[in-house]
């Protein structure tokens, strides 16, 4: 069955060699396994990179095949971080309580109560929330990862479907959705440490001796794994009937009711695998960035990616996994500072001031003159589709970095 | 430093007598003294040598010796007393560059001056003056000047005691102003509350007041039913608020015990870290009591250590928790009101009840005063997107950087017009201008193009929206730009103690009024508002009776934009005008159109009203979290479309279809 | 009972228009029907309610053996009970092959799951390929349906329809944008289903309606005017003055 599948799909194939032979020139450039071109920072970032292609899949699965344009998206990868990040602070900041420990040992509330002030301390209060009941427990944990966000997403895609809100309205929704959890997270007595959120997640618990030169490395595998069978069961969905019957949804779900088919029913579903895929990349994304806060679910999150997915033009599994990779390295490189100012005669413009104007705007253009955005010109670079006859919008820059993109 | 003024006091009073003797006192001067003259002779040693205990019927004798004793009384408390060493005499004393010049005490005139050595300071304490001050008090309290009859009534109000009732009783009857009248008898009535000489009477006064809102009566009333919880081996004594039965709701045994041994009847329950420290330093051979170290992380064995430390007498017994519950069991609790009288406390509790329901009712009213504002002021915000909406089904996701870009007009008017009033005046037609041009502009070259694919507008003007958000940033910077008020929307407008709405906000809910007439003008008495609505129940159909939807597009959507800025305005006055100001409303407002439904302006109206109602309300009831508040009201709202997928007004048959 | 479906007494009003006022139709399992009334007289509005697009405000809508309440049922749901609809417009999706579109409207099961690890078996590709060549695109199997000519389109939709093998099977007007003889192919098909489907067609086109030559309900004004055959509805005084009154 795989045999044909793949056989059928041959960009899955092309897609995971391509995926593979980045993973090993990273591991063979980086610090720990190699000759130690890519530092360390740069792992991660790239690691973090993978894991927001992720998500974009997740995204394109919803959007470009689904025609849910979801603005939400962002929670359930922030309460994937979440989730793991619980078991991350409370196992590290047993390690630490226990190593500074004297006298008498501690009795498991002892222990328990070191454990609360420690995590607490910075929200007044040195009780363990209730939410944090399974905190000690890695499986459990992990288990959460996917429940919480899963069930939140069954939850409203159950309320927001059945009363068939569709469009704009369910864009609108969504969002709020997001944002109703942020503002819930931002409080202090929420559990989750309110605005200061969970850090120094970089640390893994029992893995201090592989330092973070290896572990960044772990977490790229890791996360190129999972980018990896991500694509696969994306793939896999949107082949065959299933993907017929999303893609004829997105185009006209009333009629594919008429043919029998719970249209509702097709939406929870895709919706609450999304939020799993994306819960699943949240999960691996936070332990290499360190630290979660509630902002990183704020609703822009989840319109950013829309707009990764966008760029990198939806409707094609590879296209997102573009946008996302292309979009956040770029993005990385204007406002880490990095890009050289541009000195007009009148204005230098810094690029870290003006990156968000310029990526308002080639958003705008993607969406007016590339609807298939960057995606589109493989199909072009590739002689599949006749030029647009409104006019090739991206210019030979564009190109260029499309080379960028194909050496990562 | 009490204890200083006590002995500077007493080394004067032995000092003084002994100097007075020393120089024979010469007989007074052979004129007959009568007033206040004789009254300060006749206790000129009490008044050289005044003793909180002993001085206040000399202080009452003075109050009433009739002309001059304020003045006196004043240069008393004011230090400007001395003594004639010689002979006792009183004066007023002003201090010279080599010694006094002299004054008479009753009637201030000049009576030469004397050395230094000739003359001892009067120096009153604190307490002295104090009754000084009191005794002044009455005079204040009719003195011709309206405004230091206005002062003594303030400092009254802040530290009354009993002694100022009678006084103040005294002096309503003379007051001419009926305003500083008003005040007096109300001053009157909280006196008497707190220091009324009968129950009845006290009783009286609280029910003179009714269910009076000041805030100055509840402060009154609070002390009466102070509580204070105590311990009793018997029936609880006085005057009982409460008797408490522990492990109730509100009185643990915990708690119970505590205060036993806050009161010293009990010993102390050993805590876990008291037990812990007690345990360490008890460790011997790697164990504690018999009990290996190593086993003492279980809670059992770490008992079983300090029992059997405390059977070797090393340590103190600690509290078990069958002794707790014995002392417990044996003692009463009670809250006891620190007021004895049970009359007293019974008729301010009766009005303190009264006033709390009038409170509540008022702090309703207050709270709606307060929705409504905020539903103003979402109504605004969201109106510009409604329209544009119900009329071409795009979201315009730039329509919060159009409320900042109205806010900043207004920012940069007031730069070059310094008043405000007209500032305000330039201000909102411009931004309306600015803004209405940017929504055509932004209509013309992105939105038209994107005619039929909602998403994908959404998602352009979202582009817009972060491109402008940044150029705003660029342009004026991160930190908050003042768009200043006029001074006649300074302030608020005060019904009472707990009512009260700033002239700003009403000057918002009376904008948002106008708009709503307005946009029912334009859309029903008006050829663009007969074409908007054609357009906006069938474009196709529209199209083809000569109407060009292209136009009523662009027109509806600068239309929309327009309010969009003067709402910037708007909300620029109250809040602080930074790159995000419309970012903060754009998610109430796209609720507000979800709420309400599309294409009908009395959607946008009740959608509006709900969402801030229902925002205030919440927040009323958590008052503590607004950050809840919000979340709980968007929780509802999600809940809220299932039943009303269309919102609260919608259109209905054909003409709703997809 | 004999009928297959028998909706009684339904009243639907859109903003205080009555579109359909006490409606009451029949249909055995294996008859033929044409519903023919003047633009207005309810006949989509009748086909929404019976495949769950609208609701009505009052009435019964009875399908099948045990007498299953429609009304009670989403549009999903309703046509996995077996009812088919082909709409005025054809309605296929555009972004998606020949082929795909038939395989989507295959009888088999709906659900995710199932869909989800579901395999077109030889049997399967081989009906989609029958299918095809029945209604005429035989050739076209690998072409996305949006490249199709407006006709194609319509007999897509018929195909499309077929492949669902429902018992009922409403029709709306299926000859428009088709030639002389393609009309005659539908007749043909439509007339042959009936014998063992129930088929309801609604057409404006009376000369279309004649070849089909079977009972016909004229519906006015959200009502049954007159009912039986074409001879005897056509002679009947108040469907004269509906048609040619105004």
């Amino acid at each position: 069955m795989t045999h044909g599948f793949l056989t059928k799909n041959p960009s899955v194939l092309i897609f995971l060699g391509l995926l593979a032979l980045f993973t090993l020139t990273v591991t063979l450039l980086s610090n720990a396994y190699g000759v130690e071109v890519i530092s360390t920072s740069m792992v991660k970032t790239l690691g973090k990179t993978l894991c927001l292609c992720l998500i974009a899949l997740a995204m394109d699965l919803v959007w470009g095949y689904m025609g849910i344009l979801s603005l939400g998206h962002f929670a359930f990868f922030g309460l994937g971080g979440y989730m793991i990040g619980m078991w991350l602070m409370v196992a590290r900041t047993r390690e630490i309580v226990l190593a500074s420990a004297t006298g008498l040992p501690m009795t498991p509330q002892e222990l328990n109560d070191a454990i609360a002030t420690q995590i607490f301390g910075v929200v007044g209060t040195s009780q363990m929330p209730a939410i944090w009941a399974f905190a000690g427990s890695l499986p459990a944990q992990l288990a959460l990862v996917v429940l919480v966000p899963g069930l939140l997403a069954l939850g409203f895609g159950w309320l927001a479907f059945r009363s068939r809100v569709t469009g704009v309205y369910l864009s609108i929704l969504t969002q709020a959705m997001t944002l109703a959890l942020a503002l819930y997270l931002y409080q202090n007595d929420s559990g989750l440490r309110g605005n200061n959120g969970l850090s120094g997640l970089q640390n893994i618990p029992g893995l201090d001796w592989a330092g973070q030169d290896r572990l960044s490395v772990w977490f790229l595998w890791a996360s190129a794994l999972a980018l990896g069978l991500g694509y696969l069961a994306c793939a896999f969905t949107v082949s065959g009937k299933f993907g017929s019957v999303m893609r004829a949804i997105r185009d006209d779900e009333a009629r594919v009711r008429f043919l029998g088919y719970p249209v509702e029913g097709y939406k929870l579903f895709v919706f609450t695998l999304t939020a799993l895929i994306a819960a699943i990349a949240g999960a691996l994304y936070y332990p290499q960035a360190g630290i979660i806060n509630p902002a990183e679910i704020a609703p822009i999150a989840s319109i950013y990616l829309a707009v990764w997915v966008a760029i990198g033009g939806r409707g094609r599994l590879w296209g997102a996994v573009i946008g996302a990779a292309f979009v956040s390295m770029v993005s990385t490189w204007f406002t880490g500072g990095r890009a050289p100012d541009l000195n007009l005669a009148i204005y230098t413009v810094k690029w870290v001031d003006w990156w968000q104007v310029l990526l308002g705007l080639s958003f705008v253009s993607v969406t007016l003159f590339a609807p298939k955005g960057l995606s589109g010109l493989v199909d072009l670079l590739a002689g599949l589709r006749p030029p647009q006859r409104r006019g090739a919008p991206l210019g030979p820059d564009d190109g260029a970095l499309m080379e960028q993109e194909a050496r990562q | 430093m009490r204890s200083l003024l006590l002995a500077f006091a007493t080394s004067l009073a032995l000092a003084l007598p002994a100097a007075a003797q020393d120089a024979a006192p010469p007989v007074p001067v052979a004129t007959v003294q009568t007033g206040l003259a004789a009254v300060i002779a006749q206790n000129a040693g009490a008044i050289a040598k005044p003793s909180r205990q002993t001085i206040a019927p000399v202080i009452a004798a003075l109050g009433q010796a009739g002309a001059g004793a304020p003045d006196f009384l004043q240069a008393w408390a004011d230090k400007k007393l001395g003594a004639r060493k010689s002979d006792g005499a009183i004066f007023r004393v002003t201090k010279s560059a080599d010694g006094y010049a002299l004054a008479d005490p009753a009637t201030g005139a000049d009576l030469g001056t004397a050395a230094k050595a000739e003359i001892a300071e009067i120096k009153p304490n604190a307490g002295v003056r104090g009754l000084i001050a009191s005794a002044l008090i009455q005079f204040q309290l009719s003195d011709p000047d309206p405004k230091t009859r206005l002062a003594a009534l303030t400092a009254l109000a802040r530290d009354g005691a009993a002694e100022h009732l009678a006084p103040l009783a005294a002096s309503i009857e003379t007051e001419a102003d009926p305003a500083i009248k008003a005040q007096k008898e109300r001053l009157l009535g909280l006196l008497t509350i707190r220091f009324g000489a009968t129950p009845e009477a006290r009783v009286a006064a609280i029910e003179g007041f009714g269910a009076d809102l000041g805030l100055d009566f509840r402060a009154a009333l609070n002390p009466i039913l102070a509580t204070s919880r105590k311990v009793f081996n018997e029936a609880p004594s006085g005057n009982v608020a409460l008797t408490l039965t522990p492990g109730k709701p509100g009185f643990s045994e915990a708690e119970a015990y505590d205060l036993l041994v806050t009161e010293g009847l009990a010993p102390k329950r050993l805590s876990s870290a008291d037990l812990r420290a007690a345990l360490e330093s008890h460790i011997e051979n790697n164990a504690v009591g018999g009990v290996p170290v190593t086993e003492l992380a279980d809670p059992g064995k770490r008992e079983a250590a300090y029992a059997a430390l405390e059977a070797a007498g090393k340590v103190p017994a600690g509290a078990t928790d069958a002794e707790v519950s014995a002392a417990v069991a044996q003692t009463r609790f009670a809250d006891i009101y620190a007021e004895p009288d049970p009359t007293v406390t019974d008729a301010a509790k009766a009005a303190l009840d009264a006033v709390s329901l009038k409170v509540s009712a008022m702090q309703g009213a207050d709270l709606t005063l307060d929705a409504l504002s905020l539903a103003s002021i979402y109504f605004l915000a969201a109106i510009g997107l409604a329209i544009t909406f119900g009329v071409m089904r795009v979201i315009n996701m730039a329509h919060g950087e159009f409320i900042t870009m109205g806010a900043y007009t207004g920012y940069v008017v007031q730069q070059f017009i310094s008043d405000y009033t007209i500032s305000i005046l330039v201000a909102l037609p411009l931004a309306f201008a600015v803004t209405f041009a940017a929504g055509v502009a932004m209509e013309r070259l992105v939105i038209r193009h994107l005619a039929r694919r909602p998403l994908e507008t959404l998602l352009a003007t979202f582009g817009i929206s972060i491109a402008l958000q940044q150029l705003f940033k660029n342009i004026f910077g991160t930190q908050a730009r003042p768009l200043t008020a006029p001074e006649w929307l300074d302030g608020a407008w005060v019904l009472n103690d707990i009512v009260s709405i700033s002239y700003i906000r009403i000057a918002i809910f009376a904008l948002a009024l106008t708009f709503l007439g307005l946009f029912l003008v334009v859309m029903k008495r008006t050829r663009l508002g007969l074409e908007v609505r054609a357009v906006t129940q069938n474009p196709s159909m529209a199209a083809s009776m000569g109407i060009n939807p292209d136009r009523i597009n662009m027109l509806t959507f600068g239309l929309g934009s327009g309010i969009a800025g003067i709402a910037g305005v708007a909300i620029g006055l109250f809040a602080k005008v930074t790159s995000e100001l419309g970012a903060d409303y754009i998610v109430q407002s796209f609720m507000t159109v979800v709420v309400g439904g599309v294409g009908n302006i009395w959607g946008t109206l009740a959608g509006a009203s709900l969402v801030g109602g229902l925002q205030k309300g919440i927040e009323a009831l958590n008052p503590s979290n607004t950050l809840a508040a919000q979340t709980y009201m968007i929780l509802f709202i999600i809940i809220f479309i299932q039943f009303r997928p269309r919102g609260i007004i919608a259109l209905k048959g054909r003409a709703a279809g997809d | 009972m004999t009928e297959l479906l028998e909706v009684s007494g339904i009243s639907v009003s859109f903003d205080g228009f009555r579109a359909i006022n006490n409606l009451s139709f029949s249909i055995g399992p294996a008859e033929l029907r044409a519903v023919i009334g003047p633009n207005g007289a309810g006949k989509t509005t009748f086909m929404d309610i019976v495949t769950g697009k609208t609701r009505p405000d009052e009435g019964r809508v009875l399908w099948g053996e045990r007498s299953i309440d429609l009304l009670k049922l989403d549009e999903a749901q309703i046509a996995r009970q077996g009812v088919g609809r082909k709409f005025q417009r054809p309605t296929v999706f555009e972004d998606q092959t020949v082929a795909e579109n038939l395989m989507m409207a295959l009888k088999a099961h709906r659900s995710p799951w199932r869909v989800l690890v579901w395999k077109p078996k030889a049997a399967d590709h081989a009906r989609v390929e029958a299918l095809a060549v029945q209604v005429g695109l035989g050739e076209a199997l690998a072409r996305k349906s949006g490249e199709l000519s407006h006709g194609q389109k319509q007999w897509l939709e018929i195909g499309m329809l077929l492949a669902q093998e429902p018992r009922l099977l409403l029709v709306d007007e299926p000859a428009a944008g088709m030639t002389l003889a393609e009309r005659e192919q539908t007749t043909a098909l439509l007339v042959e289903l009936a014998k063992t489907h129930a088929v309801v067609v609604v057409e404006h086109d009376m000369e279309f309606v004649r070849r089909l030559n079977c009972k016909v309900t004229v519906l006015h004004e959200g009502s049954v005017l007159a009912e039986g055959s074409l001879d005897h509805v056509t002679a009947n005084q108040q469907v004269i003055e509906v048609y040619l009154g105004r």
